[in-house]
């Protein structure tokens, strides 16, 4: 006696029915109509299989299988819990949620500049205070993919940060997920909104981790808006769960000499799948694009970059590297695109992975679009192992083999921890790499 | 302090070594001296446990113990130091945290005190001016940009930091420009005592001008053919090292005369 398959689209959709009775007076909110729209495109969509292009070596087969519940109520967690997850002198401006919810008596605010909101999005909507129009609209014009469709349509929580113009922001503002399952094998959708204002500079520090070791699934979505001359600083720390997945979509929109900056770290998750797509929308922005994974067991860590020069005069820099043990995959998809108006774009891409095992795997894809025919665009991909010369070297003065590797391995990374500029993050960072690197 | 007996080497299936005997006590200094192709660097690289190299026979005793089992990081924390023909360029690892880490894992399996930063700074400072080196050489990583003197002035700087008993020094000298040298030969025989034992291998007479041994050996196809003091070495450059002939027999009717 077997069950008929399982239908995940079928699930989702009664899961959205439950979440809309649950939402009351709410639904009636303009907000909802957006919610619904968003459903409606879910269900046109269907679920991505490997025969579609941007999801050919990521099978999300290992995530439909899962009965995820609507994450509904929140979990509480102990200002000891949270301890574990903060790094030293970081914890001045922090937001938790927890399994998406917002978590009040673990946050803070200490920044009181005039005119800046660093809140939750939920409070934000409910105290009628409005968005935006123009990043309002944001929420649809994201819709074009199964995720953030979902995402839309669950609409509920997340981080909100509105820079006022010329503000500096010193101490980075922690956005933290943490997730515990344990209970209740729960899907989140996370939705961040991050506005920077002209000349203003912000550096913000995400993080997801877990505290229990059962699955769930955070689907989520960031939007990003560095205006003219603002400077932006991300840092994505992704230490989900083994058994957890986790699909974020971060949407940046760049203008006129604004520079955004990030970093991106996965260390964590069964499977994860990151679509970091930047939007150069005027002259003589400056993107700097750092990534860093590090796969050992079974994990699945897919990197979809899309860095969109669509104006003159922009620079791009990324570089990715990645580390991959036992049977772990890697996924690297660095699409490019220069538009017919870019001219003297400079763009520059790499990508480095050392594989560790005969049965790790990367799949590594640079993509170059380019339209214009003044501009200046390189990328590489390496894969690679060990020298064997180094490691003898390090041995013979009498370091020992699992020291001399983790050295090694992790000097091969080095330069990508290098970029955080936060040092109590990069430290600590830096050891726990290293020990995993052992 | 060492023993060679009868070690037979063979790389890629060549045999390279064919039967090398070598006796060194402590306090004592040793120069092996040979044409390219001998095995002189082979020699070095077994002692300090290079793994391509297949042993075909023989033994090797370090203070009692069967040096061929030793992993190569348990013969350094043994005491065994190899300065690298080639050393090799480590992007990523700086030369203050390789050195850190090597000393402090040495003095761990010798059940020493590990040391702080203050102390380890202390200690790398005195020993750069030996080599006449600058403090910011430590921020740079592992050889990276090194020119050829810089490489083996790190070699003897490190070997300076952590003091073996037994020195393998694999032709530190070529390349080397005359005040290099003497700073090379300057840093060994300050290592150079009753308890210190240090093992030359060289192409050439001149570096043994600055670092004098007691022993002379020549190696000739994979064989010590001769083994004298260091009058050896002067007889050696009279002759005018015709090392290209490469004849086991004409060389030692050479030194004979």
């Amino acid at each position: 006696m077997s069950d008929r398959k399982f239908d995940a689209k079928q699930w989702y959709l009664s899961n959205f029915d439950i979440f809309e009775s649950s939402l009351n007076g709410s639904k009636n909110e303009p907000f909802h109509d957006i919610r619904k729209r968003a459903i409606a495109r879910f269900a046109d969509l269907g679920f991505p299989t490997t025969r579609h292009e941007e999801w050919k070596y990521t099978s999300i087969a290992p995530i439909l299988e899962h009965k995820f519940n609507l994450s509904t109520k929140p979990v509480a967690i102990t200002e000891t819990t949270l301890q574990r997850f903060l790094y030293e002198g970081s914890a001045k401006n922090i937001l938790v949620f927890v399994n998406g919810h917002f978590d009040k008596k673990l946050s803070r605010v200490e920044n009181k500049t005039k005119g800046l909101v660093i809140d939750n999005f939920k409070n934000v909507l409910s105290n009628g205070s409005k968005l935006p129009e123009k990043y309002h609209a944001g929420f649809e014009r994201m819709d074009d993919e199964t995720f953030s469709s979902l995402n839309t349509a669950f609409v509920n929580d997340g981080l909100y940060i509105h820079v006022p113009k010329g503000t500096i922001i010193e101490d980075p503002i922690v956005l933290l997920y943490l997730s515990d399952s344990q209970k209740d094998p729960f899907v989140a959708h996370p939705r961040n909104l991050i506005v920077a204002e002209e000349g203003s500079h912000l550096r913000l520090l995400e993080c997801y981790h877990a505290i229990s070791e059962t699955a769930y699934f955070n689907n989520v979505v960031t939007e990003v808006f560095v205006e003219h001359q603002a400077v932006v600083d991300h840092i994505k720390i992704q230490e989900e769960g083994w058994q957890a997945f986790h699909i974020a979509k971060t949407q940046i929109t760049q203008e006129r000499r604004s520079v955004f900056n990030s970093v991106n770290i996965d260390l964590g998750g069964a499977l994860i799948r990151n679509n970091l797509n930047v939007r150069l929308n005027a002259e003589n922005c400056e993107t700097h694009l750092f990534g860093f994974f590090l796969g050992t067991g079974t994990q699945l860590i897919d990197n979809h970059t899309f860095i969109d020069h669509a104006k003159p005069h922009c620079f791009s820099n990324e570089l990715y590297k990645g580390i991959l043990d036992d049977k772990s995959r890697g996924v690297f998809n660095g699409k490019i695109m220069v538009r017919p108006d870019a001219q003297k774009t400079n763009a520059l891409q790499s990508n480095k992975t050392l594989l560790l095992t005969d049965d790790a795997a990367i799949f590594a894809k640079p993509q170059l679009e380019i339209f214009a025919d003044d501009v200046k665009c390189t990328h590489g991909a390496t894969i690679g192992q060990l020298d064997d010369e180094a490691l003898f070297y390090l041995r013979a003065r009498g370091i020992g083999e699992n020291v001399a590797l983790a050295m090694l391995r992790y000097a091969f990374a080095g330069d990508i921890f290098e970029n955080i500029k936060i040092n109590s993050v990069r430290k600590a960072l830096a050891e726990k790499v290293f020990e995993r690197l052992k | 302090m060492l023993q060679i007996n009868g070690l037979r080497v063979a790389v890629e299936g060549n045999e390279i070594l064919k039967g090398v005997n070598l006796k060194v006590n402590r306090g004592e200094v040793h120069a092996i001296m040979g044409p390219n192709g001998s095995g002189k660097s082979t020699l070095a690289n077994v002692l300090a446990g290079r793994e391509e190299y297949e042993i075909l026979g023989g033994e090797i005793s370090y203070n009692g113990k069967n040096l061929l089992e030793v992993s190569p990081e348990d013969r350094a924390r043994e005491g065994l130091f190899l300065a690298f023909q080639y050393p090799v360029e480590i992007p990523g690892v700086s030369m203050s945290n390789f050195l850190k880490t090597a000393l402090n894992e040495i003095r761990e399996y010798r059940g020493q005190e590990k040391l702080d930063a203050m102390e380890f700074f202390a200690l790398v400072r005195e020993k750069l001016q030996l080599v006449r080196m600058d403090e910011k050489f430590l921020s740079r990583s592992i050889n990276e940009g090194f020119s050829g003197g810089e490489k083996k002035r790190n070699e003897i700087f490190q070997m300076a930091v952590l003091q073996p008993q037994l020195a393998v020094l694999d032709e530190t000298d070529s390349g080397l420009d005359i005040d290099a040298l003497k700073i090379v030969a300057n840093g060994v025989n300050l290592l150079r005592g009753k308890n210190n034992a240090i093992i030359v291998v060289t192409h050439y007479q001149r570096l043994l001008n600055y670092i004098v041994p007691d022993f002379v050996h020549v190696l000739v196809q994979g064989q010590i053919v001769k083994s004298g003091d260091k009058k050896l070495a002067f007889k050696l450059e009279e002759i005018g090292y015709d090392w290209l002939k490469e004849d086991v027999e004409e060389i030692e009717k050479m030194v004979a005369a």
